[in-house]
This record gives C-alpha cells, structure tokens and sequence, in this order.
C-alpha cells in the first residue's frame, strides 16, 4: 500500500533532527509537526516568526498572531518575533536547517515548480523562492503522480521554476528519493510498492 | 517637531498625488494600515503603484483601493486573495510586478538603507532572474535587485510615543518595519500613543527617526482564516 497523506507527513518528519529550525510549508507538510514527537524541532513561520505553536483554542484567536498561511496561531515560551526583512535574511543566510514544501513538479536534477501554471490564475511565489535558494536541505513532500496519472517526478520540469538544482530529497506515496548527481537514487519504497512499480510511475531517471 | 495627527485624512494631507509610489505594511490583512488606506480611498489619488506584500481582501486592505480603481501596479509576492484584482490584473486593467517575498522585504530594506542595489540567490534559473543583472560569488550565481525608494510609507504599528518610536506586537510587525523605512514620508497608524519615556528605549522596534507622522485610531483587525483546536485535543 502506497502511504497516504498522514503517513507521507510522518515520513517526512523523520527528516528533522534535533535542534533544526524548520520552515514547513502548506498542505501536506504542515501535517510534519504532527509527527515531530519529543524531538526539540523549532518552527519558523516566514511572516516574522521562530517557535510556531499549535492553532488556538476557540475565543483565543489573536488577529496579530497569524501563520504564513494567514491562520490564526499560538506562541511557545520560547518564541522570537521580527519583521520579514529579518526572516528572509536568516532564510537566505542558510540559518533555517530545512525547509519541507509541496510541488507541482520535481525534476531529476533536483529543479522545482510550485508557484505558477500558465494561463491559469497566478497567485504568486510568495516565500518559496526564498525557501528553496536559501534554506540547509529542501525536502518535497507531495504525490507522486497528478489526477491525470502522469508523473510529477520529470527529466525537466515543464511548469516555470521556483529553483534550479534546489531539491534534496522527495518523499511521495510511493516512497523516498535522493536526487544526485547521476539522477534519482531510491532511498526507500512505501510498504508494498515495488521497484519496478517505482520506475514504472516516473518520468525521470532512476538510478 | 510635531508629529502627531488628529486622523488619518489630516496625516496625508499634502503628500498624496497622482502617480506615486506607495510602500505598504502588513502581511495578509495582519498588521495592515487599514485606516490609512481608507483615507487615501477617500482622497481619491489615482494610479498608485504599490509596494505591499499582499493585495488585501476585495473589501477590506488594499482591496478597497483596488475597487475604486485607484491602483495602477501592484509589487507583490502573493495576490490570491482577492477576486477583484484578479478581474483587473486578467482584463489588462492592473499592472503586478511579482517578487519574491525575502527580495521584497530586502529591497524595502534596502531603499531605507541608502542601498541602491544588492545581489540575491533567489530567483536565480526562473522567471524572476530574467533581464537582470548576474553575477557569480565564490562559484555561485547571483542576480541583482535594486532598492525600493517610495514616495511614501503608511504602516501600522501597536504602540508609538509622541516621537514615533514604534513598538509592534506579534506578527503583525512583518513588512511594516521596512515597508517604514523606504518612503520619503512615513506615515504610522497605531492603537495608542504614549509620552517618551512610557516606552522601554531597549525595546524600541523601529526607531522614530524612520517617522514622521502619527496618528490613533481604532482598528477592526481582521481574520482572515479563523483557525481552532478543541480543549478535547489538548
């Protein structure tokens, strides 16, 4: 059986050690703090945030206290505030170990779409540009192939770029892989999925 | 050194005209100059440019200028929340310059910083990088990316005192420290105003220096996505 979304978010969150200040992004990847267990994971939110706590609890919300998805949120005892210009300078200055974030398309050099789709509506890049250029590691969590049954996981990407050459690892429905040098390196299949069936669903090169 | 104004209309008078460049704070409808904005509505200046992260809601921010037509670009990082400047922006109506959101932040910063110009990893192999400037730094590209310079700066902040020290409470700082520190004229909207020394001068967010008019208000604060936990989840 191929992982589901929880159990995609699970995975990923194996990726965080001790100590890292993480930026994860929206969908699947906010489910990673889910799973961060008793590890001492600090999260940062890149509209001026470190020390992401949990959503609040009904009558508690704070207009002045929101996530970089606009939701309302909590502060820890151990939360910093600052302006963006802050937060993007220790993004780009490669202070935030890891960040975790969705695609539309991966391709085996490791290149990254997950802002724009021609001709239908743009809504911006936001952060992610930012993200992907500056943070220590960029994991993609998202599935591994689109409603259409097509590949996500390409020799080039089709869609424009978020970054060239910025992916390190992409966790999907049907497992985990490296990009290298050589191309995409099978670091682990989701219970059940096979080798072949791996190989078969995508696109790009499989070494 | 007067700094204080009764209302928002009486802080624009004499800075607003047709054409100029706007830089505003706020991220999402968090932190946002909604009174300032209201009172450049009712001034009713045409063909701004605007610098501000978001574009607001189609009610409510930036939105609200963008229904009375008075905006003629956007410098953005991300606009999907308002189907009115989707309508403009589709029919050719609205200009929007897309920045990331750190080169953003970063050329505001820069603008109040005397920094003309300065080089960035982001954006490097997409569309952003195309026509500018590149340049490698010990084996890695860079693009250029120039300073923001605006006419003027309205930005929300929680606490001033009569010399427009700032304080700002949680993540509604966000863009409104450089949003502030770019603008030939910076013009601040808070929930109160206190005498000098009621504020601690080692918690001071953004100096008054940056400030050059201040003015109370009340404001609405809205959410833009409510989101809970139940007590039982805890």
């Amino acid at each position: 059986m191929p992982w589901d979304r929880n159990q995609m978010a699970e995975r990923a969150a194996q990726e965080l050690e001790d100590g890292m200040y993480v930026n994860l992004g929206i969908g699947i990847p906010t489910l990673v703090a889910n799973y961060v267990g008793d590890k001492d994971i600090t999260l940062q939110s890149e509209n001026g945030m470190l020390g992401m706590g949990p959503f609040p609890f009904e009558g508690e919300e704070d207009p002045d206290l929101i996530n970089a998805g606009k939701q309302t949120i909590t502060e820890l005892p151990r939360t910093a505030y600052f302006d963006s210009a802050t937060s993007f300078g220790m993004i780009r200055g490669g202070k935030i170990a890891a960040a975790i974030l969705g695609a539309m398309e991966v391709s085996e050099k490791g290149d990254l779409a997950n802002w724009m789709i021609p001709g239908k509506l743009v809504k911006g890049m936001g952060g992610a540009m930012d993200l992907v250029a500056g943070v220590g590691r960029v994991v993609v969590v998202m599935d591994h192939t689109n409603k259409h049954g097509e590949s996500k996981v390409l020799k080039e990407c089709t869609l424009p770029l978020t970054g060239k050459a910025v992916v390190d690892r992409i966790i999907t429905n049907l497992g985990v892989l490296d990009v290298t040098h050589k191309g995409l390196h099978i670091v682990e299949l989701a219970p059940g999925v096979t080798r072949e069936e791996m190989i078969a669903s995508t696109e790009a090169t499989i070494v | 050194m007067k700094k204080v104004y009764a209302n928002a209309a009486e802080a624009l008078d004499g800075v607003l005209f047709d054409g100029m460049l706007i830089a505003a704070g706020g991220f999402g409808l968090c932190g946002i100059p909604e009174l300032l904005i209201a009172a450049i509505r009712d001034a009713g200046t045409k063909d701004l440019t605007i610098a501000s992260n978001n574009a607001g809601v189609d009610d409510f921010g930036l939105g609200v200028l963008l229904q009375t037509k008075q905006v003629k670009k956007m410098m953005s990082s991300y606009v999907g929340e308002n189907a009115e400047f989707m309508r403009q922006y589709l029919s050719g109506e609205l200009e929007l310059e897309f920045n990331p959101q750190g080169t953003l932040a970063e050329r505001m910063r820069a603008g109040g910083s005397g920094i003309p110009g300065f080089y960035t990893r982001t954006g490097v192999g997409t569309v952003i990088a195309e026509g500018k400037e590149h340049k490698d730094f010990n084996g890695e590209t860079y693009i250029l990316e120039e300073g923001i310079f605006a006419d003027l700066s309205i930005v929300k902040a929680w606490k001033a005192d009569t010399t427009g020290n700032l304080v700002f409470r949680k993540t509604s700082r966000n863009f409104n420290p450089p949003a502030a520190m770019c603008g030939k004229v910076c013009i601040v909207e808070v929930e109160e105003i206190v005498e000098p020394g009621e504020l601690d001068p080692d918690n001071i967010h953004l100096p008054g220096v940056y400030v050059h008019r201040i003015v109370q208000g009340e404001h609405e604060k809205r959410i833009e996505q409510r989101t809970t936990r139940k007590k039982e989840d805890a």
